[in-house]
């Protein structure tokens, strides 16, 4: 039977997106901080091109042009932030370690999302076992303080292999030692949401129609947990600089020469109470802004995509 | 006197800068003893109104104008502590999930002494002796025992029955009871829908029933009201608006029940579905599903109007009753004629 | 008509209760052993399904007719027993050796709000199964195909690229039949499949069921609580209580003479329209949870007929002249119909 035309059922109109966009333009404070992020997103990818100076540049560190204090206060027309004890431009050396510190961050959290999603849907969708193995596993990764991880892990590379080869690879390392050691939250909070999604119909409807496993799970269940793991995303970059930043502050983070915002803090520390305050607390405001504009956008989301205040 | 009257109420809820009609222009009068039922289907606005009688619609929503009066008294300008005096006192609510009003960590004992001890100065050896009659009243087996329990360790029909005997304890004048029954099987809901329909006899206590299902209606109700949209489109007698139902919603939503074609052939169905708050139409709300709609549903709104026993709001109807009066006076001229 | 299209035989599934491997081991006397609790949902099911008919099972929360559905559809393994489809075994089949029978059997489910998946389009809801089952589809017949399913449960093409979350709780319930004919099923278990909707959409989709049913000669396994829409719809009844059926009867014979106890009690419980029907048949007491497996008749704790016999040994399940079949001590005895 077919049922004649003006009988068909039109569907409601409404869709998810809009919600999004038309709560964030509603939101002051959201919108501020994500303008504050894509504002830091654009200035690290055109770091080269917007600093003043050329961090490559032999002429770039100048001994003899050290410790100026910023442009209000000296009047010196070149450096608008001032310069560092070495003589760099420190509106430069911000910009390239806002890059650095922003590719760490977001690279050491993709592959915490990648380990903890691959382990959380595993555990959440088989269930018994294999769950009961996984989140043991997680248990005892969270047992372990991750900074403390961290530190030795480090230290043990840096006296086994000496500072020069450390110094080589110490972004690609701190990447894979952040990145490593917080999985667990990840998979903890992505086995949670899959074991609520795999409760659903839906998914026993995709299982009926003989759909294997590894599909439900990344086609059916995956697409339904991205809410908190969006959330926790922004929330996880915001916390991974911030252990960057401690890490080098410790002196096992980046090297002097490719600084990231923590090893800069760490370098202008020295001098803080030797008058020259601002090598110290610009990149500190710089870096507290960025976190805390990560910050907000995740509560903001978490917010946002929270089934209570939206359904669907 | 009615115990209860609410006029012209209008209840909006404030969603983005936009308000939307959740109830519109709501009249009814409740007398002392007295049980009638909202019907209507979900999103009509039932739950609505029987949440602003007590004014606790949270937000977004707010009672725009109208008033709700019990014995004379005004509830919508009333501060916060007269109406804590008025709910549960005056008028004791049921909802459909007993764990709603129910504490799962406090036993049932200790929360029904609570409420007794904070209306009235009794000590707890009173209040719990007070507490185990009214479990007794609700034929709970055994309330000595049942009193030290927790929610979790009843099923659902024993939950809801301590709702009603947590209802009980300050003897109110009114019970609103939304969706009692529904999330409890057939033979349950057959037991609690008699238990609610002897209390209200025996202490006299006029009840606002809130359900879907027109079955349960007709066991517990004196008098219905049939909502569409926010709006109340007939009133009357229970069995009246069974045996005879006047609005096309109310005869759709009667047709529609399988026991009323016979089995095997197909439904009378409605068309379509309620709308939205947000995309309520023009005129009367029911026309894009009415079969009997004309171009004035259109842009007319009905006014509610008493057709014999019921009252209807329904363009349809007017029609006929202004048809009938026109030609009322000249018939009984031609009779009088006639007789001459 | 009289062809068994699907034949259940002495089903049983138990399901455990404390599930994690640690929390089985228990310190008694001295000793460390393993104990497992579990909750009996299904204690010896058997049932017939013929072809072109609608079985419906009813019964109340926690009778495990959720379970049967589920281990029907193979989402759960039975314990025990067996299930065949046109005398072909399958309870014990894998994945791939059952995609054939996946085609034939489908499900609709009770809560349109879950049963289809949030970040898929009807599009996608609809062409995964048919690709997945005709891979040799061009995409002008996929899209043919998707647009004819969605008009003939009367939805418009045009709501295809939409969300779920755009239609109402009526409509999902239409794509979700859909979604179950999109690979041409011939038998379908439709678990509470009105119970989250409004009275007159109710009717609608009920309507549509039944359209599909004359359409395609389908045969409904029709689970529900509610006893009026069995009275309109089913062409047999099986009345379930704690994993047992106790009575199964052609529609007619069931509403006419019901025989076991407690299809009396939930009969007289329906809240019917008129005022003037008998007061319901009061229980005593409530649905016992079923974690020993019960010696005797499953009713005996709350049947106002039970005696001692009653207590020992199971009834079994025996025709009556009538057509109906009861499994009931008292009735075999002549106790309860002088």
């Amino acid at each position: 039977m077919k049922y004649p035309r003006k009988e068909l059922i039109q569907p409601l109109s409404g869709s998810r997106w809009n919600h999004i966009v038309s709560g964030l333009i509603g939101d002051k404070l959201a919108m501020l901080a994500l303008i504050v992020f894509v504002f830091y997103c654009l200035v690290a990818l055109l770091a080269p091109l917007v600093a003043p100076f050329d961090m490559a540049d032999p002429q770039f560190m100048d001994l003899m042009q050290s410790d100026i204090p910023p442009r209000w206060i000296s009047g010196d027309e070149r450096f608008l932030l001032g310069t560092d004890a070495q003589g760099r431009d420190l509106l430069s050396v911000i910009l390239y370690g806002t890059r650095l510190s922003l590719t760490i961050g977001i690279c050491a959290v993709l592959i915490q999302a990648t380990l903890g999603i691959c382990i959380g849907l595993m555990a959440g969708y088989f269930g018994g076992r294999i769950d009961n193995f996984l989140m043991r596993c997680a248990d005892i990764q969270l047992s372990f303080s991750n900074m403390m991880v961290a530190i030795v892990f480090l230290a043990i590379f840096q006296s086994m292999f000496g500072m020069a080869y450390f110094q080589q690879f110490a972004m690609i390392i701190l990447i894979l030692v952040i990145g490593l050691t917080e999985w667990p939250l990840f998979a903890r909070t992505i086995r949670a949401s899959v074991l609520a999604e795999k409760q659903k119909e839906y998914v026993d409807a995709a299982r009926i129609m003989g759909i294997g496993s590894r599909r439900v799970m990344f086609r059916h269940i995956l697409p339904n947990t991205l809410s908190p793991i969006l959330v926790i995303f922004t929330i996880q970059i915001a916390n991974a600089i911030v252990a960057e930043a401690a890490l080098s502050f410790l002196g096992l983070g980046m090297p002097a020469t490719q600084p990231s915002l923590g090893s800069l803090i760490s370098e202008g520390f020295a001098y803080m109470f030797s008058g020259s305050w601002w090598i110290c607390v610009i990149p500190s405001v710089t870096l507290i802004v960025l976190i805390m504009a990560m910050n907000l956008l995740g509560d903001w989301l978490r917010d946002h995509l929270n089934p209570r205040t939206y359904k669907d | 006197m009615n115990l209860l009257s609410v006029s012209h109420l209008n209840v909006n809820f404030q969603v983005k800068k936009q308000s939307l009609a959740a109830l519109i222009d709501v009249s009814f009068t409740l007398n002392r003893g007295e049980r009638i039922a909202i019907v209507g289907e979900s999103g009509a606005g039932k739950s609505v109104l029987g949440f602003s009688i007590v004014n606790l619609i949270g937000k977004p929503g707010y009672i725009a104008s109208g008033s709700i009066k019990l014995d004379n008294k005004e509830l919508t300008t009333m501060n916060l502590r007269q109406l804590q005096e008025v709910r549960g006192k005056r008028i004791a609510m049921i909802f459909q999930d007993p764990m709603m009003t129910l504490n799962p960590v406090l036993s049932i004992g200790h929360q029904l002494v609570e409420i007794i001890r904070s209306h009235t100065k009794i000590t707890y050896k009173d209040a719990k002796n007070i507490a185990i009659e009214k479990l007794h009243k609700v034929q709970i087996a055994s309330p000595e025992t049942r009193f030290n329990q927790y929610p979790h360790e009843l099923s659902g029909g024993m939950r809801q029955r301590v709702i009603i005997a947590s209802v009980l304890l300050l003897n109110p004048d009114i019970i609103i009871a939304d969706e009692p029954t529904t999330a409890l099987d057939v033979t349950i809901q057959a037991e609690i829908l008699q238990l609610l329909l002897a209390i209200c006899r025996d202490h006299g206590v006029a009840l606002i029933l809130i359900s879907h299902d027109l079955g349960v209606v007709s066991k517990v109700a004196e008098r219905t009201l049939v909502m569409y949209a926010g709006q109340i489109v007939e009133e009357g007698p229970t069995l009246e608006i069974i045996n005879d139902p006047q609005h096309p919603y109310t005869q759709g939503l009667l047709n529609a029940l399988p026991q009323m074609t016979l089995p095997g052939h197909r439904l009378n169905q409605i068309q379509g579905s309620m709308p939205p708050l947000s995309e309520r139409p023009s005129g009367c709300a029911f026309h894009p599903r009415c079969p009997y709609a004309t171009e004035a549903c259109k842009q007319q709104q009905p006014k509610f109007i008493y057709s014999g026993v019921s009252s209807v709001a329904c363009l349809m109807i007017e029609n006929m009753i202004d048809e009938f009066d026109r030609d009322d006076p000249v018939q009984s001229d031609n009779v009088l004629e006639g007789e001459r | 008509m009289n062809t068994p299209l699907i034949q259940i035989r002495g089903l049983e599934k138990a399901f455990s209760t404390n599930d994690s491997w640690l929390g089985q081991w228990r310190f008694k006397s001295g000793k460390l052993t393993r104990h497992q609790d579990s909750v009996h949902a299904l204690n010896g099911v058997d049932l017939t399904i013929y072809k072109g008919e609608t079985l419906c099972v009813v019964g109340e929360t926690g009778c495990g007719k959720s379970t049967l559905a589920r281990v029907i559809m193979g989402l759960t393994e039975p314990t025990k027993g067996e299930i065949d489809y046109l005398g072909h075994r399958i309870d014990h089949l894998n994945n791939r050796q059952r995609m054939f029978y996946r085609r034939r059997m489908q499900m609709v489910f009770q809560n349109p709000y879950a049963s289809l998946n949030p970040r898929m389009t009807v599009y996608q809801t609809l062409s995964e199964p048919i690709s997945f089952h005709q891979p040799g589809l061009s995409s002008v017949q996929l899209d043919q195909k998707i647009d004819g399913l969605l008009e003939s449960v009367g939805i418009s093409a045009t709501g295809s690229d939409r969300y779920p979350h755009e239609f109402s709780g009526g409509q999902r319930q239409r794509i979700s039949l859909a979604r179950a004919l999109s690979v041409e099923p011939d038998f379908i278990v439709a678990d509470e499949p009105l119970s989250a909707l409004d009275v007159s959409v109710q009717a609608q989709v009920l309507n549509l069921m039944m359209d599909k049913q004359e359409e395609r000669n389908l045969s409904y396994l029709f689970i529900t609580h509610d006893l009026a829409v069995v009275e309109h719809f089913a062409t047999r009844v099986a009345v379930m209580y704690l994993g047992r059926i106790c009575e199964l009867a052609p529609r007619d014979v069931l509403f006419r003479t019901p025989k076991h106890p407690y299809t009396q009690a939930l009969l007289s419980a329906i809240p019917r329209l008129d005022t003037t029907s008998a007061d319901p048949i009061r229980l005593i007491g409530e649905v016992p949870t079923s974690t020993k497996k019960p010696s005797g008749c499953v009713f005996q704790a709350r049947c106002p007929y039970a005696n001692q016999r009653c207590y020992e040994a199971s009834p079994a399940i025996k025709e009556q002249p009538d057509g109906s079949s009861v499994a009931c001590h008292a009735i075999e005895e002549g106790r309860l119909w002088k």
